[in-house]
């Protein structure tokens, strides 16, 4: 077992100082509060305010409890925010693939679809935002099951729907294919939601590597597959590509 | 043989960006660097036009590294830039006569009020197709010729150039004092208040009225063709292309026929619709201006409607209001009420634009009851973006005697859906949003391309242009309409704000 870690003590130190105070506090008390140099509180309240535990008051330089700590248990990332920082990837992911993309969040034991862009073929497409995907039968929802204990355990409890003979219905099956989905950092689904369609889809993730999301491709499973019915390793790349890229724009400093 | 490219620069209000694009037009690689604002007084803004050369220098080799590609494999350079900034310098030296004087900058109000009751004021918009404004460059050519001292003279022997940001880059790239070409485009010398609109060329009433020396001024030449070969940066890259931001947004969406039209969403926003090749003038407040020209075609002309306040309402609810800690985060907070629940907000902070042009109005928030809360407000602020693009519109189908039938729009407050779809139902077209939302830069290398034949026709650059989402109108007609009556009451409640009172306000409390 290794030690406690220092600087986490610290940090937990200066937000039960800010807890208890009433009212803001200078980086000056805070350190003299705790007995500390005054460069390692300013670097980790700096590290605090980045991941939005603390917030700085733009008049005085004061610190003091920041809103994402009264939100820990929900999602951290507002969906709107979050499409406005992966529009780009999400537009040259299906730029080059040649295929829809979604964006897809966990929202009551489902996958909401946050962004949606086109196949590039110009035909008649209609949006899906705010759409609702099964968890299990999609490529999205697979990235989100295994790496969202949350959406996990309400779809443990819950039955899992057959939508063609293909889906997965059984919660033995589903969690080796979670775990092969950790293991891999990627998902896909074939002909499981619907006959002829398949997919393909990798985890978004923000600060620290939390996952807040999942993008991937969709269309018909002779593109996306190969011959032996696997999904093109081209398309895997491409898809988890857009996934780091966006995952690094948010803040995710190793993906 | 080596994949070739097409290079575009966006030489912007606050950045300057270079990417290139290969054949399909997708992105290859990007290379940006902002440059510093400058206030030197209210309401002055300036730019130092050699940060802003030597910003080029920096970029364009990076932007190459990234692709990793050599020089040798780009086909062309195009330029799309910030439209109205104007710098002057000199010939024999190549430095700048003080600061860019940008397009923000409203130093000239005085100048203008008094050109505008001097004799021929009448001519202006007849002949440029533009009101007499601060806004456009000829203002500003006359304030820095009258208060540097000598320059009148010099400029008059031909020692000094003015020039738009593209015309500032084109000389220096094709080799600066040492056989620098002096030019601009046609869309760029269209925002100057100085070319006649018909004939394309400087207009000599114009330019008296204004007191500007002809020998300052670059040629003027159409928006695609090799204007010479870059001698520095670039080495032997041909210079094909060049045209004002808004226009190259309009190429990029490829609005090549008569009827389409872009908006992009920005700070402010700027719909720009294609008038095909006769100029359509403007009796509902809009700009008449070059929409672009292709080598020795006609020109194509457009109608310009230009709306101060549209995201610039978001950052004030974010920054003003601190109820929002980023702009994304408006749609979730509109998204909490089901509708405006009877509130309105006018965002005529400093003045309201086209299709108004009222410069003593002011911002308003109308239908404030004990109902409202800040989701209202934030419903409020993104139909304000909604209700001003269908003012614009409404304006633009009057004068052209063409419908608009469907709206490209391009730009950040596009990611929002929310704002799309309010207003596909409030202009009852539907709203598309292309796959590449550089449309601006995208238009500049689509010029370039189409000059030096690596894409072949207009045709083959429509073929590029794919469509990444649509929104389709979905509004009851007489709530839309009902919508806009209120609409129109709040707007009309901002007009005179800032007048004069007649008496002294004190004294009709006392009586």
């Amino acid at each position: 077992m290794p030690g406690p870690v220092q600087s986490i003590e610290r940090a937990a130190a200066i937000l039960r100082l800010l807890a208890r105070g009433s009212g803001r506090l200078g980086v000056g008390e805070i350190a003299s509060a705790l007995d500390l140099a005054k460069g390692t509180a300013h670097g980790i309240l700096r590290t605090l305010q980045r991941v939005g535990f603390v917030e700085q008051d733009r008049a005085t330089g004061k610190y003091q409890l920041g809103a994402a700590l009264l939100h820990l248990g929900t999602s951290y990332l507002d969906v709107n925010e979050l499409r406005s920082r992966a529009i780009n990837w999400a537009d040259a992911l299906a730029a080059r693939s040649g295929e829809a993309v979604h964006i897809g969040t966990p929202l009551e034991g489902k996958v909401l679809v946050v962004h949606h862009v086109f196949r590039p073929d110009d035909t008649l497409q209609t949006l899906d935002v705010g759409a609702l995907l099964p968890p299990h039968a999609s490529a999205l929802g697979k990235v989100l099951l295994a790496f969202d204990n949350g959406l996990a355990l309400t779809v443990q409890r819950a039955e899992l729907p057959a939508f063609t003979h293909r889906t997965i219905t059984d919660p033995k099956v589903l969690a080796r294919t979670l775990a092969g989905v950790r293991e891999a950092g990627w998902a896909h689904e074939t002909e499981e939601a619907v006959p002829g369609d398949a997919s393909i889809a990798a985890p978004i993730r923000g600060f620290g590597g939390l996952v807040v999301g999942a993008i991937g491709i969709s269309g018909a499973m002779e593109r996306i597959c190969d011959g032996r019915g696997q999904p093109d390793p081209t398309l895997v790349t491409y898809v988890r590509d857009a996934a780091r890229a966006v995952s690094r724009d948010l803040g995710a400093a190793r993906w | 043989m080596a994949q070739r490219y097409v290079m575009a620069v966006d030489q912007g209000t606050t950045s300057t960006r270079c990417i290139l694009f290969d054949q399909r037009g997708r992105l290859v690689s990007v290379a940006q660097r902002e440059h510093q604002q400058f206030f030197p007084k209210p309401g002055w803004v300036e730019h130092d036009a050699m940060e802003i050369w030597r910003n080029l220098e920096r970029i364009v080799p990076q932007a190459l590294r990234q692709a990793g590609i050599d020089v040798g494999q780009v086909v062309a350079l195009g330029i799309a830039n910030q439209r109205e900034t104007s710098v002057l310098w000199d010939r024999h030296t190549g430095i700048p006569i003080g600061r860019a004087v940008v397009w923000q900058d409203t130093r000239t109000d005085t100048l203008v009020d008094a050109l505008a009751g001097a004799v021929g004021a009448d001519q202006v918009r007849e002949r440029s197709g533009l009101p007499l404004a601060t806004y456009f460059s000829a203002p500003r050519i006359r304030w820095l010729l009258d208060s540097l001292p000598g320059t009148r003279d010099r400029a008059e022997r031909g020692d000094i150039l003015f020039g738009t940001m593209e015309s500032w880059l084109i000389w220096n790239l094709t080799g600066g004092t040492d056989g620098g070409v002096h030019v601009t485009d046609v869309t760029n010398a269209s925002r100057t208040l100085l070319m006649n609109l018909g004939s394309l060329g400087w207009d000599d009433e114009l330019l008296s009225f204004f007191g500007i020396p002809r020998r300052m001024l670059p040629e003027i030449r159409s928006s695609t063709e090799i204007y010479g070969t870059a001698r520095r940066i670039v080495p032997n890259v041909p210079i094909a292309a060049a045209l004002g931001d808004q226009h190259a947004a309009l190429f990029g969406q490829t609005c090549f026929a008569p009827g389409e039209a872009k908006c992009t969403y920005g700070t402010g926003s700027f719909l720009l619709m294609n008038t095909g090749t006769t100029p359509a003038r403007s009796t509902h407040g809009l700009l008449t201006t070059v929409g672009f020209q292709i080598g020795d075609a006609p020109a194509v002309y457009a109608l310009e409607g230009s709306i101060a306040i549209t995201g610039a309402l978001v950052q004030w609810l974010r920054d003003g209001l601190e109820m929002i800690a980023t702009a994304p985060e408006i749609e979730t907070l509109a998204r909490s009420v089901e509708d405006n629940g009877g509130c309105y907000i006018v965002p005529a902070f400093s003045g309201l634009f086209a299709p108004h042009w009222h410069s003593d109005a002011r911002g308003i928030i109308a239908g404030l009851t004990s109902y409202i809360t800040k989701g209202h407000l934030a419903r409020a602020v993104l139909e304000a973006t909604a209700w001003q693009t269908r003012e614009v519109v409404d304006a633009m189908n009057a004068d052209s005697g063409l419908e608009l039938r469907t709206l490209k729009v391009d730009g950040g407050m596009t990611a929002n859906n929310l704002l799309m779809q309010f207003i596909a139902d409030v202009l009852n077209v539907p709203v598309v949003r292309p796959m590449f939302a550089e449309t601006v830069s995208l238009g500049a290398a689509y010029a370039a391309g189409l000059a030096v034949g690596y894409w072949p026709d207009m045709e083959r650059l429509r073929r590029n242009w794919h469509r990444a989402a649509q929104w389709l109108p979905d509004m009851d007609p007489a709530k839309r309409a009902r919508e806009y009556a209120h609409w129109r009451r709040a707007v009309e409640l901002t007009f005179g704000w800032t007048r004069p009172f007649d008496d002294d306000p004190e004294d009709a409390l006392s009586r």
